[in-house]
């Protein structure tokens, strides 16, 4: 059946991989620039650094009324600011499970393999509803 | 007897991670005080690469070790610290699933199901985290990581467990399949047992990555190889691989306002460069000494918090 260690990932398990990876490289490099961006103060942020030690020790709660930081996906209207830019990093990262979830969907149905699809699909529901902040707490 | 830098590095990054557990909080009391802002990053991005130089050899993953050590050292509240610590935990396995993938020591077919469950059981525990009372959570992190100590001290693992018949669950799903083990030159095929009990543990197990951050590297591990009877290596590659599909928790965090930043990135990039280094450190120390200084800064780590949640009511 196999002769190496290169023969023995399924089709969808190696297509799954590469949209994972894709999407790792693509959200650490994108991390990695716009906190480059963020600490050399090349853009103006929501909050300068030098007042978040004011800030961080507070409960979330407090922090959001003291701070007005952005909540769901209102940090879009700020992406041009130094510390909401490195939000897109972040969502990229949190994103990528369920791009290469809906990546392998057809492979599972093209496959027959219907309880892995039902379950695959619904994992992605799961994620993007989880995205959408539709299971957020009172804050 | 002779020392060569090799030898001194192993006992060194011991001390290290030691310090780091021992040590009072640098600001217990919240406040920054007279270290200049840009210096907390410094020491965040300096701490997870020690951190990472550790944990991932030992075998546990970032998470577990940020959330206690950074919570009880930084001056950063809980709330942040625990998604910070989603997110290192996410970004770490993220970095390693695909290789694992490739190369069938992570499982596709037994991640999915068990992903679903860590996804939803991850949700309710993140909310329950950013509702409930600092206090509360901080006595529960205590026990939490004190349990988890006795899990790693106790848990033996196996690497190539018998499973005599797959349940009808695993043959349903098709919970099986094989992969190539360099050290035996020889594909390894394998499948799991008893399903029902795995995913109930995982249910589990997602409540309280969601609720601590903690990620689950060190109960996904146990759970696959010594209940479901995964081989110790598809075990571990697939805990992996279930932290990657699984970022539900850490969306919530994002929704809910709670990533800084300034917090969350010096994390991830010194976690990451850290284990890349901890590979190395394996050549030098042992992954048995590694995860007795891990259960040991974990003990330290897990009484601070229930001693620290504790003295707040």
């Amino acid at each position: 059946m196999t002769s190496g260690p290169g023969m023995i990932a399924s089709p969808e398990q190696r297509r799954y991989a590469h949209v994972l990876g894709i999407g790792a490289s693509i959200g650490f490099a994108l991390l990695v620039l716009s906190f480059l961006v963020y600490v050399l103060g090349l853009r103006k942020p929501l909050l300068e650094p030098d007042q978040l030690p004011l800030y961080w020790a507070l409960p979330l709660a407090q922090y959001l009324r003291a701070t007005h930081a952005p909540t769901g996906w209102s940090w879009i209207a700020s992406i041009g600011k130094g510390d909401v830019l490195n939000l897109v990093g972040i969502v990229v990262l949190a994103g990528t499970p369920a791009a290469a979830c809906l990546a392998v969907l057809p492979a599972f149905a093209r496959r027959g393999q219907f309880a892995l699809f039902a379950i695959a699909l619904l994992l992605l529901v799961v994620l993007v509803a989880s995205s959408a902040n539709l299971f957020g707490s009172a804050h | 007897m002779s020392f060569s830098p090799g030898s001194l590095r192993a006992p060194a990054v011991l001390v290290g991670v030691a310090a780091l557990a021992c040590c009072p909080a640098l600001a217990a009391d919240g406040s920054a005080g007279p270290i200049p802002w840009w210096a907390w990053p410094a020491l965040l991005f300096a701490a997870c690469f020690v951190l990472g130089i550790v944990a991932v050899p030992a075998g546990v993953g970032g998470g577990v070790l940020f959330v206690p050590i950074v919570g009880g050292l930084f001056p950063f509240h809980l709330d942040f610290v625990r998604g910070a610590g989603l997110m290192v935990a996410l970004a770490s396995a993220l970095a390693a699933s695909p290789g694992l993938l490739q190369i069938g020591l992570a499982s596709l077919r037994l991640a999915l199901p068990l992903s679903l469950l860590v996804g939803i059981s991850q949700i309710a525990g993140a909310v329950a985290g950013l509702t409930l009372p600092a206090a509360v959570v901080q006595t529960m992190l205590g026990l939490s990581i004190l349990g988890i100590v006795v899990l790693m001290w106790k848990a033996k693992t196996a690497e190539l467990p018998a499973v005599e018949k797959p349940d009808a669950i695993a043959t349903a799903l098709r919970l099986n399949g094989v992969y190539y083990d360099i050290a035996r030159a020889r594909p390894v095929e394998w499948t799991v047992h008893r399903t029902p009990t795995g995913f109930v543990t995982f249910v589990f197990i997602g409540l309280l990555a969601g609720m601590f951050g903690l990620g689950a590297g060190w109960a996904n591990v146990p759970a696959l190889n010594l209940m479901m009877g995964a081989p110790l290596k598809v075990a571990a590659g697939t805990s992996s691989l279930i932290l990657a599909m699984s970022s539900s928790a850490a969306w919530v965090y994002i929704n809910q306002g709670a990533m800084i930043p300034i917090i969350v990135v010096p994390s991830v990039i010194g976690m990451m460069l850290g284990a890349m280094v901890g590979v190395r450190l394996l050549r030098v120390v042992s992954a048995a000494t590694l995860r007795r200084l891990v259960t040991t800064v974990l003990l330290i780590a897990g009484v601070r918090a229930l001693v620290h949640g504790l003295g707040t009511f």
